[in-house]
């Protein structure tokens, strides 16, 4: 025990307990997992593991080889466990950040903040779940999995990738007790054109009272079309170029349509978990 | 050997005493950092610039990454002078920490009216962004030049009896001069100084990295270039100078201090911590316990410097 995860000392709080921390974690591994995605594996404190599914952390990347990642980057959560203290983070490896995140090895330090934003919500009468993801998207909506089990719904899990071998979390999904469907490039299934008539017919058969997604533009507009026919209500996570991810410096700001008219929101503080409906 | 000569860390701007002299720059602070720690620690609570009407603020995105530091082009989206009054100055009101309200305007007469609508219960002092490179086509603010300065500052001081502090930029080729006009014309304080103008370019694009095409520079790389103005408007007003621009340890607040800073903000090194404030008020009181040191006088301005020559 040479170096335990400490929450970064503040030396005031008078009793206030803080929403979210900035905590100094050590990696425990990291790993690819296939060809494009890597997994970091935390030990971190249990004071910033009282998080939601689709919350994510700001995290102060190490500096690569000849590159500056100066502000953190936000990652949303795939996985965390407070009972083992554990934290996970599933990234592709795309810029200087996440090249950075790669260099991380065991025993290595590594400081944290959150959990930050609004997480996704699983209303009483939301019993037929549908997840609709794509890419990294999937990763975000991996924790969605654990919590459908614990409150007892049925989630079936349409993964798309550009290959099959490339859907990510389905293992993940199955082991949750999620009905898995992979639908890719390929063969052409992960098209909107012949995503639809999938999941109209599972409407159809079973019924499907909410929708989650992240990732796609394409599925936000497929799943935007067949939610208003059908009436079902959704649930999707954005991302936007941040810097305090916390609400303060109004850089991670987007469009959403609410009635009629067009209002800006903050991916880290409003989201980045917004209705489906309302997205653009 | 400890505490037995309690450190006061007290800060005074003109007539106002700040229990310490860290605050945060406006623009890298709300009530959202209360998620973190608990905000009445710090010296004084400045809020991000307002508007008098509603702005929606720039096209994303909005911020970047460069070495040491980052740049922005937020283009103060602002809720409007109502929603202040009614929303933003109530949630403030639960807090002993003063409160410094950060104001700009595009024009002298929006700016003195919205001077005079903010001089509201609750407010301990007025801060006027007229610095902002934001706002008026390349980088031009009133800060630029002492004779825009001057007329702003007039105008503002005519509209309000809170403390004035005025915000001046880095971007301005007279810094002397234009601190000099804000004094003559009625400031309490200035902050020295604001962002500098910046730019970057995707190479892979050929698109700007910023929304705005340029932006504003902040974190430890303009650190020296916000000292450097510091220390030479301290040198010639006799207000008192915040001293803003990459601070972000406790070496950069002694720093400032001894350049002729009376107090600092503290901006861009939130984003990368967002406890660094509070960290840096206890650091500060350690360091000065440690040193013997009882006051902040007995550091500010304290720089064994020869007269500084005019070339370099």
């Amino acid at each position: 025990m040479t170096h335990l995860p400490t929450i970064v000392p503040v030396p005031v709080l008078q009793g206030l307990r803080p929403r979210c921390s900035e905590a100094n974690c050590k990696v425990v591994s990291n790993t690819p997992v296939n060809g494009e995605y890597r997994l970091l594996v935390l030990e971190a404190p249990e004071a910033i593991l009282d998080c939601q599914p689709g919350q994510f952390f700001q995290l102060l990347c190490p500096a690569p080889e000849g590159e500056h990642p100066f502000l953190r980057r936000p990652m949303s959560i795939y996985g965390y466990d407070k009972a083992a203290g554990r934290l996970e983070f599933l990234y592709k490896v795309t810029g200087a950040g996440t090249r950075g995140l790669a260099t991380l090895a065991p025993g290595d330090g590594f400081n944290v903040l959150g959990p930050l934003g609004q997480g996704f919500s699983m209303q009483d009468d939301w019993q037929n779940l549908m997840l609709v993801a794509r890419g990294v998207g999937l990763a975000t909506l991996a924790p969605l999995a654990r919590m459908a089990q614990e409150k007892g719904r049925k989630l079936t899990a349409i993964c798309s990738a550009r290959r099959p071998d490339l859907a990510m979390s389905v293992d993940l999904f199955e082991s949750y007790g999620a009905e898995v469907i992979i639908v890719h490039d390929e063969d052409g299934s992960s098209a909107p054109e012949a995503l639809r008539p999938l999941i109209e017919a599972r409407i159809a058969e079973t019924g499907v009272d909410a929708f989650y997604t992240c990732g796609s533009s394409r599925l936000l507009r497929l799943l935007q079309d067949i939610g208003a026919r059908h009436g079902i209500p959704g649930e999707i996570a954005m991302e936007q170029q941040m810097a305090c991810g916390l609400g303060m410096c109004q850089a991670c700001v987007r469009n959403f349509r609410v009635g009629d008219r067009i209002i800006q929101r903050r991916v880290c503080r409003e989201g980045p978990v917004f209705p489906i409906s309302e997205a653009i | 050997m400890k505490d037995m000569h309690p450190v006061d860390l007290s800060a005074r701007i003109g007539a106002l005493t700040l229990k310490n002299p860290i605050m945060p720059a406006s623009g890298t602070f709300s009530e959202d950092l209360a998620d973190v720690f608990d905000l009445d620690v710090l010296g004084a609570h400045v809020l991000k610039t307002i508007m008098h009407g509603t702005r929606s603020g720039n096209p994303t995105p909005r911020v970047c990454d460069m070495q040491a530091g980052m740049m922005n082009a937020i283009g103060i989206p602002s809720k409007g002078i109502e929603y202040f009054r009614d929303q933003t100055l109530p949630y403030w009101a639960d807090y002993r920490a003063p409160l410094v309200v950060s104001i700009s305007a595009h024009s002298v007469d929006e700016f003195a009216r919205l001077c005079g609508e903010v001089s509201l219960p609750g407010v301990t002092a007025i801060e006027a962004n007229i610095s902002c490179p934001n706002i008026e086509a390349d980088g031009n603010a009133f800060a630029m030049r002492p004779d825009t300065t001057h007329e702003v500052v007039t105008r503002l001081r005519a509209e309000t009896d809170l403390p004035l502090w005025a915000k001046l930029t880095p971007n301005t080729g007279e810094p002397v001069e234009v601190a000099r006009a804000a004094e003559a014309a009625g400031a309490d304080a200035l902050i020295v100084a604001n962002t500098l103008l910046g730019m970057s370019i995707d190479i892979a694009t050929r698109r700007p990295r910023l929304g705005n095409v340029m932006g504003g520079m902040s974190g430890p790389a303009i650190k020296p270039i916000a000292l450097r103005m510091t220390y030479q408007c301290a040198r010639a007003c006799d207000i008192p100078v915040i001293g803003c621009g990459g601070i972000a340890t406790l070496d950069d607040v002694i720093e400032f201090l001894i350049a002729g800073a009376s107090a600092v903000q503290v901006g861009t090194a939130t984003f990368q911590s967002p406890t660094v404030m509070a960290r840096l008020i206890a650091e500060l009181a350690d360091w000065m316990a440690a040193q013997g040191i009882g006051s902040l006088e007995e550091i500010i301005g304290t720089i064994e410097a020869p007269e500084a020559g005019t070339c370099i």
